[in-house]
């Protein structure tokens, strides 16, 4: 089963006599790794849209340094992306890869703990070189190794060699020839898994319009890649994995950045309003605001500010104007920004404040994912300041998620925070295309008449003042930070009237809780164990709760949309388990809340690696929680 | 509405009382915003906007509270982040006059940042630097424009700090327009707010404002009745930079590219003299690094040139995209990139 670049093309003794075999599989896990040149992003997201087109279920994580090119063939340098694609529905992209595709040493390095047993082991031996080997700190040669051997299914495949091979005569420079490797690997993994290539081919074509000569050299080691799979007999099966039986519809694959983008635009759509973001690039935010910028004939205008303070600024100031104002960002760019949010609470003027969190404190792990900023969202600004929370909890969900949040910033004349995070951001997931008539209307209504016109009298419901913007006559005032007076908003130093705006303040937010349905529990209304969560971890409970119940476990779970206010019967929910898990990728931030809340233990599961959860992990703690003995 | 609908009756009918707020004025008496606030409300009615197209946008500090005295629509932001919130609402509703009120602490200090990138991208404000040389309202800490050795509450030994130039700042950060004046002079500060408010961009005005609580006198030097004359020099369009009670003092440049006062009809001729010119951007620095004790305070409009103002850009940019690509159709957008069916 050995194939080396020594098989040449001339020599023909490796082309295939046999049939590969196939085997029906129901998920796969691929994961492609090398070093972050080796454009281990791009082949991901093209085998990505292959398995989407196949109508598989599928979900994805990129995982890359926050380095832009750390030294190539290191360790911090290495780069992977990971698939989970199945015919059924999945919620996460896989614990544990079944298959890994390793470009380097660095890759295989820092990969291989995580490949089940058993797995495929696809290695480019081209690069298992004396001096990438040193990068990487292995001693010997680890493909040599026969335990390795023995552990897992290995194919050595020459991939640097049978890529200049293919490229041999097309004139193209020995860098560009190296950089169109990770083609062969993205075919042989098409022709593995029967993944149809023509979209990833016009999709090259595309992606290189102006360079049509390095478009046509990725396609011919694809095709490469592909042809080495169906010709020679290097593999010896080729997997099938049917369609999911997806809810009907038409679908499109979104990140959850893409899709909060399109949340946001479908909100300015709906309400006929402008949306103004105003924002600082920020890792994972970004492409949030790069998204947008491109929208300008959506209604929608961008604002890359000078820094994080005149984003939310330059956000609160097109508010005061009248638009939907949008700033995003993520942790340490959102702590510049909480004293503007101060102001929008006392201004009461709609804003969406997007935190993509990452990995913490401080500048922490860019590129990691984390969902740490949950008690800076809820409490984290000075003064009694309370601002509704919500989280996403799937790449798709954040095109709701998103719309949401401008719901109620109208509606309640609040800002607004909305928390996704790194995981969901740049992972993705079919999705269900929505229409978006059938979303609850985002009504915008300022208001333009004069006659007994108070700045802050409240709509006896939700608590909002009105919306009184410049340019409307007879209507001039003047807002500020300044503690207002509960009618007329001017200027107070009353300390009753103080008291009073307290108080009303938080009455408001705390009435976005009649907005919020009543809990959905998966599973039985009562049990031994309810998992608990919010945010990006959504997938992992589900998938876990999902497998504990087919095994006749009392296990339900809820996950939260609404951070703040937290839903009316969550209390009443919590009191019919047994115990309350909950899980987190932080040191227990939601528990704290709900502890405080509702004056129940909870059982914490924390993890704080920059990573997600992985199913295992949270089986293992529900099973725990079953089998220890109750008092 | 912009300036030119409003019919000619209406632009009459306002006077300087309609942009008088019911707010009390709160600052301290003898205070120089006053003579500010009076001004600006005098400016207003002559520029032919109503009152509730026109938005005033202040931080924090003693002159960030002019917002609530006029009779307008405002904000009073947060500390030194006045220019972030006018950039928002000027580049989504161009229409509107936005002004910016600011100190030496709120718009040098603390916002800074926000000062240069405004005037670098030339936003259409109108922004009133009121330069005291001091924080007033948290009582007396020396400011990024205090001299050296300025003994405040927070620098009893003298300040070691090196102040810098508001009028050299913004230059350097590519204003268009450039100007200072001084609160007690009322027609020199009216005539300069004008000239900034017909401005299109960032005006920048500089106004030396007497703190008279806790740095009175900061510019007596070139206030007071018997000196001013030699002490200011007043930049006008065209003219020759004279100054002197005589008016016989004059500024020209040397050999050495070096400005120089000479005495009219003794080291030298009218002629000799610089002629004003505020597109002239060399003379626009050079004017600015004028300073005692070897010259007059200029005082006026420094540079003043055009250029396409940021929120016009803006919203030309967003008019050329919906004419090349149309209105964007929503469900097209939700629907772009490969999609598939599920039956
Ligand atoms: S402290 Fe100074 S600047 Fe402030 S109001 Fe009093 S006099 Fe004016």
């Amino acid at each position: 089963m050995e194939s080396t670049a020594q098989k040449t093309l001339g020599d023909d003794s490796h082309l295939r006599v046999v049939p590969p075999t196939v085997e029906e599989l129901d998920t796969v896990t691929v994961r492609f790794c090398g070093d972050s040149g080796d454009g281990m992003q791009l082949t991901g997201t093209e085998f990505t849209k292959s398995t989407a087109i196949l109508g598989n279920d599928l979900a994805t994580f990129p995982d890359y340094p926050a380095e832009i090119r750390a030294p190539a063939g290191t360790l911090p340098g290495v780069s992977g992306f990971q698939i989970q694609f199945s015919s059924h529905d999945i919620y996460t992209p896989g614990d544990a890869p079944d298959v890994l595709v390793a470009m380097n040493p660095a890759a295989l390095k820092t990969n291989l703990p995580d490949l089940l047993p058993g797995g495929i082991l696809v290695v480019n031996t081209g690069a298992f070189n004396e001096t990438n080997l040193q990068k990487a700190g292995y001693a010997k040669n680890p493909i040599d190794d026969e335990q390795l051997q023995a552990k897992y299914r290995l194919f050595k495949v020459d991939i640097t060699k049978l890529t200049e091979l293919s490229l041999e005569g097309s004139g193209l420079g020995s860098k560009e020839i190296a950089r169109s490797k990770n083609m062969f690997a993205l075919g042989m993994m098409c022709w593995m898994y029967g993944r149809p290539m023509d979209n990833i081919i016009d999709g090259l074509r595309q992606k290189f319009t102006k360079k049509p000569e390095i478009a046509e050299a990725n396609v011919q080691v694809l095709k490469a890649g592909f042809n080495y799979g169906e010709t020679t007999e290097a593999f010896s099966h080729k997997y099938e994995v049917k369609p999911a039986r997806l809810a009907p519809g038409k679908y499109r694959n979104v990140t959850g950045n893409q899709a909060a983008a399109l949340g946001f635009v479908t909100a300015a759509a709906r309400s006929g309003v402008r949306l103004f973001l105003g924002s600082y690039p920020i890792t994972p935010a970004s492409d949030i605001l790069h998204e947008l910028s491109s929208y300008k004939n959506y209604g929608v205008m961008t604002f890359q500010a000078e820094d994080e303070i005149a984003g939310i600024a330059s956000a609160i100031g097109a508010s005061f104007g009248g638009s939907l104002a949008l700033t995003t960002s993520s942790g340490p760019g959102v702590a510049l920004k909480t004293e503007a949010m101060g102001l929008a609470l006392m201004l009461e003027l709609p804003l969406v404040i997007c935190n993509v969190q990452r990995g913490g404190p401080s500048t922490g792990l860019p590129t990691k994912t984390e969902q740490a900023d949950l008690l800076q969202a809820v409490y984290g600004r000075n003064g009694e300041s309370p601002i509704p929370v919500l989280a996403s909890s799937t790449p798709g969900d954040c095109f709701e998620a998103a719309y949401e949040a401008f719901r109620i910033a109208v509606k309640y004349m609040t800002p607004v925070l909305y928390l996704t995070d790194g995981y969901l951001a740049n992972g993705s997931e079919p999705w269900l295309i929505p229409d978006p008539a059938k979303l609850p209307p985002i009504t915008v209504k300022y208001r333009t008449d004069p006659e007994g016109f108070h700045a802050y009298q409240r709509d006896p419901k939700t608590l909002a003042r009105p919306w009184v913007i410049p340019g409307t006559p007879g209507m001039e005032h003047r807002v500020g930070g300044l503690e207002k007076d509960s009618l007329t908003g001017n200027v107070s130093y009353d300390p009753q009237n103080h008291e009073k705006m307290i108080r009303t303040r938080a009455e408001k937010v705390a009435r976005v809780a009649d907005e919020i349905p009543p809990t959905q529990i998966f599973g039985e209304p009562s049990g031994d164990v309810l998992v608990l969560g919010w945010g990006g971890t959504y997938g992992a409970l589900h998938q876990a709760v999902e497998s504990l119940q087919k095994r006749g476990k009392k296990v339900s779970q809820v996950h939260l949309r609404w951070l703040n206010p937290l839903p009316k019967d969550l209390g009443e929910v919590i009191r019919r388990f047994q115990t309350v898990l909950v899980p987190e990728l932080n040191l227990g931030q939601l528990s704290k809340i709900l502890r405080s809340t509702y004056l129940v233990d909870c059982v914490t599961l924390n993890k704080i690696q920059g990573k997600p959860f992985k199913v295992a992990e949270i089986v293992a703690k529900v099973n725990e929680l079953l089998e220890r003995p109750r008092a | 509405m912009s300036a030119d609908l409003i019919p000619v009756s209406q632009k009459q009918a306002l006077t300087k009382k309609d942009f008088q707020s019911d707010q009390d004025v709160r600052w301290c008496p003898g205070c120089g915003d006053y003579a500010i606030l009076a001004q600006v409300q005098k400016l207003m009615p002559e520029l032919g906007i109503p009152r509730h197209d026109i938005v005033f946008i202040s931080g924090i500090g003693c002159s960030s509270r002019f917002p609530y005295y006029m009779n307008t629509y405002g904000m009073h932001s947060i500390h030194g982040r006045a220019p972030a919130f006018a950039t928002g609402l000027k580049a989504s509703r161009p229409e509107l006059s936005v002004w910016v009120v600011t100190g030496d602490g709120d718009g040098l200090s603390i916002g800074g940042n926000h000062m240069i990138h405004t005037l670098r991208r030339n936003v259409d404000l109108k922004i009133l630097l009121f330069n005291n040389r001091i924080y007033g309202l948290t009582k007396g800490q020396y400011s990024p424009t205090s001299e050296l050795g300025k003994k405040t509450k927070s620098t009893p030994y003298g300040s070691v700090d090196a102040p810098f130039s508001p009028a050299q700042l913004a230059l350097g950060a590519g204003s268009t327009f450039v100007a200072r004046s001084v609160d007690v002079e009322p027609p020199h500060l009216l005539s300069t707010l004008r000239a900034a408010a017909t401005h299109k961009g960032s005006a920048f005005v500089e106004i030396y404002q007497n703190c008279n609580v806790f740095n009175d006198g900061a510019y007596s030097y070139m206030t007071e009745k018997a000196v001013k004359a030699d002490a200011q020099l007043v930049l006008e369009p065209g003219k020759p930079l004279v100054f002197g009670k005589a008016k016989d003092k004059a500024i020209r440049m040397n050999a050495k590219l070096q400005p120089e006062v000479f005495t009219l009809g003794k080291d030298g001729d009218l002629s000799q003299a610089i002629v004003h010119d505020p597109t002239n951007e060399t003379l626009a620095w050079m004017l600015a690094h004028l300073a005692p004790p070897h010259f007059p305070t200029p005082i006026g409009v420094f540079r003043s040139v055009e250029r396409p103002a940021y929120d016009a850009l803006m919203n030309d940019q967003e008019k050329d995209v919906l004419a090349k690509k149309g209105k964007g159709d929503l469900q097209k957008l939700l629907n772009a990139g490969e999609t598939w069916v599920v039956k």
